[in-house]
């Protein structure tokens, strides 16, 4: 009965090839909206897809927003769910979780750079983090977004995509990844395996 | 750097991958979890799984592979085929899919793409535009699953393309039809025309018949990712092979290794 790992349904599709991600390395997953149950967690996931401004309102409809940026252990955001951890987006001019410092910036399409930013980029280390441990900076992640952080107070790891986007971030027990880990490969298979052993 | 992506379309009819030429005389190539496990294990970057049979005879697709490929797959894939509403892709996505393509549903009304775009984002919805060099230029075909039903759309592709970014597509696959099943290379100048026009990521596909028509593709008509069938189900091209290549020729592609 007990979960390993909650993941915060925030309303959006697509949380099946998370829950398979994990489940391929043996942890229990439970999705919840409940301030409760999600308090009670050993390890907290917040995915994301879909816009901005709809998960932060689903998120406060359930009150997950007030429980959240309280939580002492592990916690997870993915894409749109480590966008929500920044202190605004400009997606539909969205207040966030204001967990990170910084704010979330629209990508600007360009010849030869196109927006949606989709496929698989490097991602550089920018510091030592538990997070990232035996990944090499350098590794390819698969990403898809159209918003992104620029680098501050917090960046763990880059990708550069018409200059440098926040790829990993964090402080204490909050992290984010901007890529899908869930869709990364074996990189992204031993980023989560090193989520699930955070203390 | 973003690497180029290489990506083996599995066509699905009846719950079987199968291959035709020219869209015709399809015959069966393998079994879905099989095919994906073994393009996993390979490096393929993505998999596009297309049902051909869905539209033509107003069927949608068997959801119960899409589940099971996501369970064992850890790249993204996309499912093709029979998605006509918000509610068909629900499924598709919920089951694990990372995105929907939409073709002949969004022909007949180009509003699909903006509900499945507000509902799900950009990321998640696929144009895919079957397209034919005609006398009147490049023209989007339609039910082209079917040759005894497939015809002129009455669109432009450039017009078309244009219009599903409007509308909030987050991502194109053009298919070059004249090219398709031959072998002789993607359609470069057809391609290359459309990337003028496309500010998403554009996905060639029809023609690959060696690796030189990989490299071809994305340094003459800079595609973000080029999709084949054939030559990767009948082993002409093993993909670790195709990106050892399209490395050594300078193009920045996702390394092969094997799976722990």
């Amino acid at each position: 009965m007990s979960a390993d790992v909650v993941i915060i349904d925030s309303g959006g599709a697509n949380l099946a090839s998370l829950q398979f991600a994990l489940g391929r390395l043996g942890a229990r997953a439970v999705v919840s909206a409940e301030p409760a149950t999600i308090a009670a967690a050993p390890r907290v996931l917040l995915p994301g897809v879909g816009s901005a401004g709809d998960a932060m309102h689903r998120l406060r409809a359930a009150g997950v927003d007030r429980v959240l940026p309280g939580l002492r252990q592990p916690l997870l955001g993915i894409c749109l769910g480590m966008q929500l951890l920044f202190e605004r987006s400009a997606e539909g001019d969205t207040a966030g979780l204001g967990i990170l410092p910084g704010s979330v910036d629209r990508l600007v399409a360009a010849p030869g750079r196109p927006v949606p930013h989709m496929g698989w980029n490097t991602v550089e280390a920018s510091c030592a983090d538990p997070l990232l441990e035996g990944i090499q900076s350098g590794e390819h992640f698969y990403f898809v977004h159209s918003y992104a952080a620029r680098p501050g107070a917090g960046t763990l790891a880059t990708a550069d995509y018409g200059g440098p986007v926040v790829a990993v971030a964090g402080r204490d027990n909050f992290r984010g990844v901007q890529f899908h880990p869930e869709r990364s490969g074996v990189a992204g298979a031993r980023l989560l395996a090193n989520f699930l052993r955070l203390p | 750097m973003l690497a180029r992506r290489i990506i083996p379309c599995l066509d699905v009819r009846d719950g079987q991958v199968v291959k035709g030429v020219r869209f015709r005389d399809h015959r069966v190539v393998g079994d879905i979890l099989e095919l994906a496990r073994r393009y996993r294990d390979e490096g393929a970057d993505e998999l596009v799984f297309y049902d051909i049979t869905a539209s033509p005879e107003g069927r949608s697709v068997d959801r119960g592979w899409v589940s099971r490929v996501a369970s064992v797959l850890d790249i993204p894939f996309c499912v093709a085929g029979g998605i006509r509403s918000v509610a068909d892709a629900e499924a598709v996505l919920n089951a694990g899919a990372e995105k929907i393509s939409v073709n002949s549903p969004a022909l007949a009304d180009p509003a699909l793409i903006d509900r499945l775009s507000a509902r799900f984002g950009a990321q998640c919805v696929v144009a895919g535009i079957d397209s034919e060099t005609t006398p009147q230029g490049f023209r989007v075909y339609q039910f082209t699953g079917d040759p005894d039903r497939a015809r002129d759309s009455g669109r432009a592709t450039l017009d078309w393309v244009r219009e599903v970014q409007d509308r909030g597509a987050g991502e194109v696959v053009l298919n070059c039809m004249s090219s398709d099943g031959v072998r002789r290379g993607y359609d470069l100048g057809h391609l290359a025309a459309v990337r003028d026009a496309c500010q998403v990521p554009l996905v060639a596909s029809g023609g690959a018949g060696e690796p030189a028509h990989f490299e071809q593709v994305f340094r003459v008509a800079g595609v973000d990712a080029a999709l084949a069938a054939s030559v990767f189900h009948g082993g002409t091209i093993a993909i670790p092979d195709l990106k050892r290549s399209l490395r050594a020729a300078g193009i920045e592609v996702r390394p092969w290794r094997s799976q722990s």
